[in-house]
C-alpha cells in the first residue's frame, strides 16, 4: 500500500520534555563504543567550556525516534513497519546535546515519495530547550521497501 | 585525543586518521538497549532471515556512530561538529562468531568553507563493500 500523500507538511504536537541524564549519556557512549573523554568525564567537558558531558552526535536521533514513532504509527499514514529500513540521517546541530538539557522534540513528515518500487518518508525533527533554544535538527528518511503503488 | 586541528593547517585532500571497528552481536545488544531501537532484525537471527536478509544486521544508527568517531577523534572539541549526514546504503551483516563484522572508515578533507567551517568526506566499508553512501560532516575548527 502506498503512503498517504496527504501527511506531507503535518506536524505533531511537542514531545514531553526529556531530561538528558549523565549517565544515559555514558551509557550511549558505551553502546557505540566511544571512549571520548567528552562523553564521559565532566571535567574534560568543562575544560571545553560544557557545563556537563557532551552527548555523541548520533545520540539526538534517541529523541527524534521517539517523536516520530507517532507518525510512524498512524494507521492512516499507512505504513508496514516489517518493512521499513533506515535509508538516510542526517544532523544539523546548532550545539551538541548536554547531559542536564530538558529538551522538547517537534516531528514534521517533510515528503513522501516513491522510488524504484520503494516508499520513502521524511521526517524532520527539530529539538529545542524548553526555553526554546534550538539545539540540533535531524532529517531520517525512511524506507519502506517494495510498497509503492504498481511494485 | 588528538591534538586540535587549525583551519589553516588543513588543506583540501587532508586525511584524517582511519580506524576500523568490530561490531559484534553483544554490540547490538548494547546498542538496542542504549537507544530504545529493539527492532528484532538487530538481534534475532531467525527473523532476520525470514524476511530476506543474510543475517542479523547492524542499527545503521550505530553504523553512523562509529563513523563518526573517525571526526570527532580529529576534533579537539566533539561538539565542533556542526552538521552530519549519511546513506545507509547497505546493511552491514553481523554473523555470530568472535570477530563479528569489521567496518572500515577514512575521511579526508573535501572542501574548506566560509567562517571557518570545513566539509569532510567520509566512506565507510564492511567485507570490501560501502555501507554508507554520500557521507559528509561540516566541522568548525578554530
Amino acid at each position: 500500500m502506498a503512503l498517504n500523500p496527504e501527511f506531507v507538511g503535518r506536524t505533531y504536537p511537542p514531545s514531553p520534555p526529556y531530561v538528558v541524564g549523565r549517565e544515559k549519556v555514558r551509557e550511549f557512549a558505551n553502546a557505540i563504543g566511544d571512549r571520548n573523554p567528552a562523553f564521559h568525564d565532566v571535567a574534560a567537558a568543562q575544560a571545553l567550556g560544557y557545563s556537563d558531558v557532551i552527548a555523541p552526535p548520533t545520540f539526538p536521533f534517541v529523541l527524534a525516534s521517539q517523536a516520530m514513532a507517532t507518525a510512524m504509527f498512524d494507521p492512516d499514514l499507512g505504513l508496514d513497519y516489517s518493512r521499513v529500513v533506515h535509508g538516510e540521517q542526517r544532523f544539523t546541530y546548532t550545539r551538541p546535546v548536554v547531559a542536564g538539557d530538558t529538551l522538547v522534540t517537534v516531528a514534521t513528515i517533510d515528503g513522501i515519495r516513491s522510488a524504484a518500487g520503494n516508499d520513502l518518508i521524511t521526517v524532520r525533527a527539530d529539538i529545542s530547550t524548553v526555553d526554546g533554544d534550538h539545539v540540533v535538527t535531524t532529517y531520517s528518511t525512511i524506507v519502506s521497501r517494495g510498497t509503492a503503488e504498481g511494485s | 585525543m588528538a591534538a586540535v586541528v587549525n583551519y589553516a593547517d588543513v588543506e583540501v585532500g587532508t586525511e584524517l586518521p582511519s580506524q576500523s571497528f568490530s561490531i559484534q552481536r553483544i554490540n547490538l545488544v548494547m546498542y538496542a538497549g542504549a537507544s530504545g531501537d529493539f527492532n528484532v532484525i538487530h538481534w534475532n537471527e531467525r527473523i532476520a532471515t525470514a524476511v530476506g536478509l543474510p543475517n542479523v544486521i547492524a542499527h545503521g544508527m550505530l553504523t553512523m556512530a562509529e563513523a563518526a568517531r573517525v571526526v570527532t577523534d580529529w576534533l579537539g572539541d566533539p561538539g565542533a561538529l556542526v552538521d552530519y549526514g549519511v546513506r545507509m546504503t547497505r546493511p552491514v551483516v553481523v554473523p555470530d562468531d568472535d570477530q563479528g563484522a569489521i567496518v572500515e572508515v577514512s575521511a579526508l578533507v573535501a572542501e574548506k568553507l566560509d567562517n571557518s567551517l570545513v566539509r569532510i568526506d567520509l566512506t565507510a566499508s564492511s567485507g570490501g563493500q560501502t555501507v554508507l553512501g554520500r557521507a559528509q560532516a561540516v566541522v568548525r575548527l578554530p
